[in-house]
């Protein structure tokens, strides 16, 4: 990014601005030097307000690059003092994030859809970081009808660790988290049927792990059951 | 190779109860049979293993990953911008408007927009996708439940929308029209004529397919009460789309939060009541007609301006994660992109609809007969390219 390499300067205005030729583009200048911090907070308070929209204000503070902001709202006020520490919020460009300590993770999710109705599950996936302790990242997705709100919660497991199946509480939660445990290998105890989902059967590895090469396969199964030497 | 790991008896079918009988089948008439992946009416390489009480479906199991590609573990290795044309394989019939969601998570994750006139190029184009879906879905459908001549028809109008993608962008199905911060191209001289022509030509035609099939008796009997869900179900599973939308749950992502510039136009969001085979035919066609309405107010609306915006010739977006989805033909199409401030995603994920949708088959089918299946595979519009991606 061109403009992200002077990042010591302070954001020169003039030059982000192609970036709200939209129809809106007078009133966005104004609040150029707190956007990053005014739009979530009004999100999150304001229950009809969208998520999606209030980014779009924190483009002047393009060249310094955005950095999530703490979120602040009763949701969030109200699980800190349940739960203390093992609770943090956080807002990056406008999207409300959780992270949560992986003991937490059934009960933090059923009060979401019970209490905040968080009704939709949007999807549940992985990230992997090979070089830290707790080496992976499962992220959920919720989305609430009632309120049009997005919030993702976040929790880090280790290698070999299992994590609570949400299935109990949504039901589209069985084939998002076959998918997970297909490509990474991450247990969720409770999961009624997991299993492979897009991979075959007796597959060995999870490709989406870091350490799995692009080029790599399960060649013995690629020979006993395609009948051909190499699948590349 | 009779240790091919595709035979019924290998898998761990454990929530159809396949365990062997003490008297296997002799006094019912329960079966486990075998549904594609090689059957013209799945679409594609969809498995459904089915156990059948005679005629009477007890239970399925879709078997999926035929198709699958490692689009997530591609993308990890790709740029931002050389990843842009995979994902125009994954739902092949709706390519734009993959692409319109990978461009705009990336356009977010970088902190741009796409200038005014890149955003109504967007809509035009990925609206006539989505009645190119719809097309392609009704035509298919039809067929599959044994009426041959809407295919006909629907493909023969197709062609229209292809043709502009052609004369837009130089491909017909697998566009990659848009760019990371616009459109690479201008539109070409005479397309506000050649979209407008269409609608012309168009509007007529859905009468057509409506003729054919709206009132048909045997349409009728084939659709209605077939493959119910309610919306409460659908929300618990997390389908959306027509299917979402004809359980009478009122949700459109480009009215609860939109994007690219869909809340500068007038447009309905059509439901249906029952949650059958025959209303999400309705809804879908209804869609249509609600597209060409947003087209008709995009094209007489389209600024001028460029169709660029300010992006660098390396997309780098800085360290953070961004979940940015849209309505694609068949649902919330979402897009999760964790970046650490490199030329390439750390981990891209894709939030497909049609995987998600497929999963409420199963509940929709038990009980039904062994056609309806086919009829509830045709309705919940599922494209195996973005299932197992």
């Amino acid at each position: 990014m061109a403009e992200e390499v002077k990042t010591p300067a302070p954001p020169p205005p003039p030059q982000p601005q192609p970036a709200k030729t939209g129809p809106s583009g007078g009133p966005e200048g104004e609040k150029k030097p707190t956007a990053a911090e005014t739009p979530p907070a009004a999100a999150a308070s304001g229950a009809p307000a969208k998520p999606a929209a209030p980014a779009k204000p924190a483009a002047p503070a393009k060249p310094a690059g955005p950095v999530p902001v703490p979120w602040t709202s009763p949701l969030v006020e109200k699980y800190r003092s349940q739960y203390g520490s093992g609770v943090d919020a956080q807002t990056y460009l406008g999207q409300n994030y959780l992270t949560v300590d992986r003991s937490l993770i059934p009960d933090i999710l059923r009060l979401l859809r019970d209490e905040e109705q968080f009704d939709y599950c949007v999807d549940i996936t992985a990230v992997h970081y090979p070089k830290r302790e707790k080496q992976f990242d499962v992220v959920w997705i919720l989305y609430s009808f009632p309120r049009n709100e997005r919030v993702r919660v976040k929790t880090q497991i280790a290698d070999g660790a299992s994590i609570a199946s949400s299935v109990s509480i949504w039901a589209t939660a069985n084939w998002l988290e076959r998918e997970v445990y297909d490509m990474f290998g991450i247990q969720f105890d409770g999961h009624p049927d997991l299993k492979r989902i897009l991979l075959p059967d007796g597959w060995k590895g999870f490709p989406l792990r870091k350490d799995y090469g692009i080029l790599q396969q399960d060649k013995e199964w690629v020979q006993i059951n395609l009948g051909i030497e190499s699948g590349q | 190779m009779s240790d091919r790991t595709n035979d019924v008896s290998d898998r761990s079918l454990s929530h159809l109860d396949l365990e062997p009988r003490e008297k296997p089948y002799l006094d019912s008439n329960e079966l486990i049979i075998n549904m594609g992946p090689q059957h013209p009416a799945t679409h594609g390489v969809l498995r459904v293993i089915l156990k059948l009480d005679g005629e009477k479906v007890l239970g399925t199991e879709c078997v999926i990953g035929y198709l699958h590609r490692g689009v997530e573990k591609i993308a990890e290795n790709r740029t931002y911008t050389m990843f842009n044309p995979y994902v125009d394989r994954m739902d092949y019939c709706a390519a734009v408007s993959n692409g319109l969601g990978y461009c705009e998570a990336v356009e977010k994750l970088m902190n741009v927009e796409a200038p005014a006139r890149a955003k109504y190029i967007r809509v035009i184009l990925t609206e006539l996708n989505r009645i190119a879906s719809h097309q392609l879905w009704l035509g298919t459908h039809a067929l599959d439940i044994g009426a041959m001549t809407p295919l006909f028809y629907t493909f023969r109008d197709r062609e229209e929308i292809l043709k502009i993608f052609e004369r837009y962008c130089g491909a017909r199905l697998t566009t990659h029209a848009f760019r990371i911060g616009g459109c690479q191209y201008e539109t070409y001289a005479g397309f506000e004529k050649d979209v407008k022509n269409f609608l012309a030509f168009f509007a007529p035609k859905i009468d057509e397919y409506e003729a054919l099939l709206t009132t048909n008796r045997i349409w009728l009997e084939r659709t209605r009460n077939v493959g119910v869900i309610s919306g409460a179900d659908c929300i618990a599973l997390g389908v959306t789309g027509p299917v979402l939308r004809a359980s009478g749950v009122k949700w459109d992502l480009r009215k609860a939060q939109p994007y690219a510039a869909y809340s500068e136009f007038d447009f309905e969001i059509p439901i249906g009541t029952n949650g059958d085979t025959y209303d999400r035919y309705l809804v879908r066609m209804q869609e249509m007609r609600q597209s060409m309405r947003i087209i008709e107010q995009a094209v007489d609306g389209i600024p001028e301006g460029p169709i660029m915006g300010k992006v660098p010739k390396v997309i780098k977006p800085p360290v953070g994660e961004i979940y940015h989805s849209i309505e694609a033909p068949k649902g919330e199409l979402g897009y999760f992109i964790v970046s650490d401030g490199s030329t390439q995603p750390y981990r891209l994920r894709v939030r497909p609809p049609s995987f998600v949708n497929l999963q409420a088959l199963d509940l929709m089918v038990r009980g039904l007969l062994v056609a309806d299946v086919i009829a509830v595979i045709g309705t919940i519009d599922i494209v195996l390219g973005e299932v197992d991606r």
